[in-house]
């Protein structure tokens, strides 16, 4: 078996669970090999080599903070070189697949964008997507170069499976244009103290029924007795309602939970496409016509100001 | 001098319909009506407004796509785009991301430009990675994702807010920029933008054109084969009830049943 390079996503080696899934998606195809870019390799190698990474390939540099991804192309182009994987896996974040796009074109290969499945083939990796707004699931697999994928949060469910995860600093030698795109300030995202929205196990929303931004409180209440993360439809985000990182659909987040509820939103097809594949849907809408119902395990039809509350209080009740 | 801005728009199939993959398990482009992708309004409303900002600019559409493809080319054209480029070929039946952006940078150097306008991500493909791969294959910065930009001074200057944080950007044109949903609403074609559109001169390029070898493009030279396309089953139908007052009670039952509490 060769060896697989997995992209680590971490802050400051503080490592993002997608990435512990694509460690051990990793290990259906062959040995995994974590690339550590910039501060915080010491402290990530032990959660990666307990995920399976046999080895850790860690290069710092103050060019991955200060320029937009090209530098990361570099350095992961230079891994590819020198440890000639299989396949590099990526995390599917906005960043992760414009890295992964240019790596596929710099080292002549194709790419598979948003997988939600990976196992061996006998042409190479054999990647799930779901498509047209997850109306379908396709399997498609790359035909020339190293297969270069990337793979959707909650893809998978991590496991352990200790390896060596001995780090290996590497330097990498930049190209001509990895300052062309300068980072002249970054404002980090305030912590809600919330679950991560694509990573969460349950997802709580709130559209445009829930009528105004201090109605949200309601959402968070609920989101709060389960310990789930906030999601708004794009109708309450647009509203001003609610921060637009917590848009789910389309052009916000896609996330597949185990548990989504949601609140005052039809179901529109550009919503729908972020949240289709979540493993149990439950919606709450006045509307009974709404197209959120033909989704749904279980729904009721009624006023989310009564239902919500209700519910809030009989998880609080029965969790003691 | 004049600013020449490239502004690329797909021709997508409608969202809202019905969409199915052919018998080759391409995307069906026959069953649903087409339209420009609305992700690539933001693209064109964007590039007008640095047109307007600036002394001197000359902003030409282009897709590649087939003969319908066209209808998108108009729409941008109305919105008030000055020139039109289609690169249509049957060769490009099946063409794959990476044929594409081939095909793109191929058109773009072409045409010249100074600065590329992108969608954030195509509403059929949704892999959102195109205008990267221009950036790369064109060898000029990427400046993608953006919610705000501006020109200024062969300058550019963009607000990216990412999954971590809110990243404030510049590059040197030209360059390759791509803009988000968030970016502000795109105008609607007036009467007299709809009458001037069909004035305006759209270019045809096929492969030889551009001289791409019909090899590299297609789905015989894609980099990725699809081996099959499933519908999803239909999500088996749920338990639907109507609150009479206990509604939020009933579904904190079917949630502890679920095992979720
Ligand atoms: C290119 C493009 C991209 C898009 N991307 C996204 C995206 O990423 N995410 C997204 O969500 N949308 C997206 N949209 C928008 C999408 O088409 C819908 O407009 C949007 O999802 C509607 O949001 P909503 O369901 O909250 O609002 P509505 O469709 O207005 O639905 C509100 C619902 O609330 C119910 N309601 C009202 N009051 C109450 C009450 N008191 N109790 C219970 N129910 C109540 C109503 O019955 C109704 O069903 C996109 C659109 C386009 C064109
Ligand atoms: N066939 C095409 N013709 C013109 N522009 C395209 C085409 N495909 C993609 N693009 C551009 O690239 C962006 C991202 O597309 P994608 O990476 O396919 O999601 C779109 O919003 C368009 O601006």
């Amino acid at each position: 078996m060769g060896e697989v390079l997995v992209y680590v996503d971490h802050v400051d080696g503080a490592v993002r669970k997608p990435t512990l899934e694509l460690l051990t998606l990793a290990r259906r195809i062959g040995e995994p090999v974590a690339v550590h870019l910039g501060a915080g390799a010491d402290t990530a190698a032990p959660v990666l080599a307990e995920h399976g990474a046999t080895r850790v390939l860690a290069a710092d540099a103050s060019e991955f903070a200060d320029y937009l991804v090209v530098p990361k192309v570099d350095a992961l182009e230079q891994a590819v070189t020198s440890v000639n994987p299989v396949a590099v896996l990526v995390p599917s974040s906005a960043e992760g697949k414009e890295i992964a796009a240019r790596l596929a074109v710099r080292i002549g290969s194709g790419i598979i964008t948003d997988a939600i499945d990976l196992e061996a083939g006998t042409e190479g990796p054999v990647a799930t997507q779901s498509v047209f707004a997850a109306a379908f699931t396709t399997k498609s697999h790359i035909t020339k170069g190293t297969p270069v994928i990337t793979v959707k949060p909650n893809s998978a469910t991590p496991e352990a499976a200790p390896a060596a995860g001995t780090v290996e600093q590497f330097a990498v030698t930049f190209s001509e244009g990895a300052t062309g795109t300068k980072v002249v300030a970054r404002t980090p995202r305030e912590s809600t103290g919330r679950p991560e929205l694509t990573e969460a196990a349950m997802v709580v929303s709130g559209g445009r029924g829930v009528g105004a931004a201090e109605n949200f409180n309601i959402i968070e209440a609920l989101a709060d007795s389960l310990g789930a993360a906030v999601g708004a439809s794009r109708a309450a985000v647009d509203a001003g309602w609610y921060p637009h990182s917590n848009q789910v659909g389309q052009t916000g987040k896609q996330v597949s939970p185990q548990l989504y509820i949601a609140s005052g939103i039809s179901g529109a097809i550009q919503h729908r496409a972020g949240m289709q594949t979540s493993k149990t849907i439950v919606a709450i809408n006045k509307d009974a016509e709404a197209p959120i119902f033909d989704l749904v395990d279980y729904g009721v039809v009624g006023d989310l100001f009564e239902v919500v509350p209700q519910l809030t209080e009989e998880i609080k009740v029965r969790k003691g | 001098m004049s600013l020449r801005i490239v502004v690329c728009v797909k021709y997508v199939p409608d969202a809202t319909g019905d969409r199915h993959f052919a018998e080759d398990l391409t995307t069906d482009r026959d069953a649903v009506d087409g339209l420009l992708s609305e992700l690539d309004e933001y693209a064109v409303e964007q590039a007008l407004q640095i047109s307007e900002a600036a002394d001197d600019a000359e902003i030409t559409v282009l897709t590649v796509g087939p003969e319908d493809a066209k209808d998108a080319l108009r729409k941008a054209l109305s919105m008030g785009a000055d020139k039109a480029v289609h690169v249509e070929d049957d060769a490009l039946h099946g063409t794959d991301i990476l044929g594409t952006s081939l095909v793109l940078a191929k058109a773009i150097e072409h045409v010249g430009y100074d600065l590329v306008v992108c969608g954030m991500a195509s509403t059929d493909g949704t892999a959102g990675v195109v205008p990267a791969i221009l950036a790369e294959r064109l060898s000029v910065p990427q400046v993608t994702l953006l919610s705000e930009v501006k020109v200024e001074d062969g300058t550019v200057t963009g607000r990216r807010d990412g999954d971590a944080a809110s990243e404030q950007l510049q590059a040197s044109l030209p360059a390759v920029v791509s803009v988000t949903d968030q970016s502000g609403e795109a105008r609607y074609p007036s009467f007299k933008g709809i009458m001037a559109a069909k004035k305006k001169p759209v270019e045809s390029l096929d492969l030889s054109d551009l001289g791409i070898e019909a090899a590299e493009v297609g789905l015989a030279g894609a980099w990725s084969a699809v081996d099959e396309a499933n519908e999803r089953p239909a999500r088996t139908a749920g338990t639907i009830v109507k609150d009479e007052g206990e509604g939020g009670k009933q579904l904190a039952a079917f949630l502890a049943e679920r095992k979720f509490i």
